[in-house]
């Protein structure tokens, strides 16, 4: 039961993107597109499940003041594998997410959920903790992709909704990126008020 | 089980156990992906060949490197070339072109680019058979392969001159590139073609 | 004349917070003062130039030459972290003036994403050289660029918000949505300069 609480806890109350505001850089720089979005995501979560599981397992076997470093080894090394793996089987998505994989190390709410929950959790919440600060993280990147792509594009996942040439190509560039998570975060924090 | 001390050899000892778990760790993942990673990369290129010689298959000869930065596949159906052009639109453009053995192109394809998606990606389309700015069947002897608006023939990807002039740069130094490495071939093509590796591609 | 081609694409071109997307973290997170903002632009410029160079001399002497550049991401990173510790333990001794002023911000520059960034492109020598064979000095010369864009940029945006905070903001805009806004307007108008970079080339050459 508890462990459902903590999932659904990152999914919207600490949604990472729209409440915590982390991991900026991602989530506006990959989102041209829903597809790429979610791809980001993706990737993401699954580099911090795994993370916050291991840094949960071993958190007693670290002294507390090389704990930032041994946390950052962790990571890099995950998202290093990941990068490779994608590499080896996933090249559209490396040719479209490019130098924004490596990042995630830097990726403030990797390091952030390690401090916050990983190092005080055991192993099992520590893994539903990542999925659901992961799914938030990913649904928030979707939906500001999609958004993007209708808006600039008319297209969302390869389905057309309305001709190109409509579309205010503006949102697909870099400004649009901006405006866009703006107004999300105005919509949400409405919604959530209510 | 209680937190470790934060004294110096433990503090080492961790730090370094860390670093040599994750070394390996990666090692083991690098020599497993390093396989499949490099297929992909000889299966996007021979893949990209065959396309912008419009051909089932082709036999490549071992590629050759310019000076200039272009890169020559000599095939049974003609060579494609890549070419590079430093000033599209925010960085680089990478185009790989394919000329017949008269030097008319018989098709393209966009390699790498950093162009905003949606405006400059257009050039993966806008250039082919059938579409507004063919240049199939085109070749840079014969035709004046600039944009329209510089005297040219060939018409730009609407409100996207940068693309359309780096991306024309492209598949004219990709034509030069073909004409240079020809006089070599000329002295030495006979004595060379014997040495060199054939690959085959199904 | 590829220096100043180099200088203009990083700062205004493809400046790197408003068109590249790296570094936001930092530019929404310390913005609210022009103060401030001079503080982390000078703390990243000075970070970004010697983390660069000394990334750029491990990619070359030890990654590339033992065949490990896989382990590119996990050194950089390491190299970063330790970098900035030891430029705060050697200004505190060596400037304490500079220390008091850049110091609250040097633990922050770890995971800012720009100085990873950076290292990478110019460790990969996927940056724009302008033309110039990517190497060490364009490498550097680059980092250096876009640092300095970084810092215009973020206190740009710091004047524009100390404004924004005197504006009557409709309510559900308050706080981070119109900062966004803002910093959307502010990416267009850099918008603006694109092509410059290659209407120079053209003039110089």
């Amino acid at each position: 039961m508890n462990n459902i609480k903590v999932f659904l806890n990152g999914l919207i109350k600490e949604n990472p993107t729209f409440v915590l505001l982390l991991g900026m850089c991602p989530t506006l720089g990959t989102t041209s597109s829903a597809f790429n979005g979610m791809s980001m995501g993706l990737a993401t979560m699954a580099v911090l499940v795994f993370s916050n599981f291991i840094i949960a397992l071993i958190k007693n076997l670290i002294p507390d003041m090389v704990r930032i470093p041994s946390y950052i080894v962790v990571i890099a090394s995950l998202v290093t594998i990941l990068q490779m793996l994608i590499k080896a089987y996933a090249p559209a998505v490396d040719a479209s997410l490019g130098l924004f994989i490596p990042l995630i190390v830097v990726n403030c709410i990797i390091l952030g959920r390690a401090e916050a929950f990983a190092a005080k959790n055991g192993a099992i919440p520590s893994i539903f903790d990542g999925l659901g600060i992961g799914l938030g993280f990913t649904w928030a990147l979707t939906l500001l992709g999609a958004c993007r792509e209708i808006l600039g594009t008319g297209k969302v996942f390869g389905l057309t909704l309305f001709p190109e040439q409509y579309g205010a190509l503006l949102f697909v560039l870099a400004p649009g990126a901006f405006i866009v998570l703006g107004y999300l975060i105005a919509i949400f924090n409405k919604l959530k008020k209510a | 089980m209680k937190k470790l001390e934060s004294t110096l050899p433990n503090m080492v000892i961790v730090l370094t156990s860390i670093a040599v778990i994750a070394g390996l760790a990666l090692g083991y993942v690098n020599s497993v992906t390093a396989g499949p990673i490099e297929q992909i990369k000889a299966q996007q290129l021979s893949d990209g060949i065959k396309a912008v010689l419009n051909a089932d298959e082709v036999k490549v000869e071992a590629p050759d490197t310019l000076e200039s930065g272009a890169v020559l596949y000599r095939t049974d159906k003609g060579v494609a070339v890549q070419a590079t052009d430093p000033n599209g639109f925010g960085g680089k453009l990478t185009v790989l072109v394919g000329f017949d053995n008269e030097g008319t192109i018989q098709g393209y394809q966009i390699l790498e680019t950093s162009e905003t998606p949606g405006l400059g990606a257009k050039a993966d389309q806008w250039f082919q058979k059938g579409q507004k700015g063919d240049i199939i069947g085109m070749s840079p002897v014969r035709n004046n392969m600039t944009v329209s608006k510089d005297g040219g023939e060939v018409d730009a990807i609407t409100a996207s001159t940068i693309t359309s002039r780096a991306f024309l740069r492209c598949v004219n130094s990709a034509y030069e590139a073909l004409n240079t490495q020809k006089e070599d071939a000329q002295t030495g093509a006979t004595v060379q073609h014997n040495e060199e590796k054939e690959v085959t591609n199904e | 004349m590829a220096f100043i081609l180099i200088f203009i694409t990083a700062i205004f071109v493809n400046n790197i917070v408003l068109s590249q997307f790296l570094g936001i973290c930092p530019f929404l997170g310390v913005s609210k003062k022009v103060e401030t903002a001079l503080g982390m632009g000078a703390a990243v410029a000075f970070v970004l130039t010697i983390a660069t160079l000394v990334t750029y001399l491990i990619q070359l002497y030890v990654l590339n030459v033992f065949h490990l550049e896989y382990l590119q991401t996990i050194a950089f990173i390491l190299v970063i972290a330790a970098l900035v510790q030891m430029v705060e333990i050697v200004l505190k001794k060596v400037s304490p003036a500079l220390y008091q002023a850049l110091g609250v911000f040097l633990p922050l520059i770890t995971t800012n994403c720009c100085i990873l960034g950076v290292a990478i492109l110019v460790g990969n020598g996927t940056y724009d050289a302008a033309g110039m064979e990517p190497g060490l000095i364009s490498g550097v010369w680059f980092a250096l660029c876009s640092a300095l864009g970084f810092a215009l940029a973020l206190i740009v945006f710091a004047a524009i918000r100390e404004q924004l905070a005197r504006m009557d903001v409709p309510k559900g805009m308050q706080g981070m949505a119109i900062a966004l806004v803002v910093a959307g307007l502010l990416s267009m108008a850099f918008m603006g300069f694109s092509g410059v970079n290659n209407g120079l080339a053209k003039l110089f050459e």
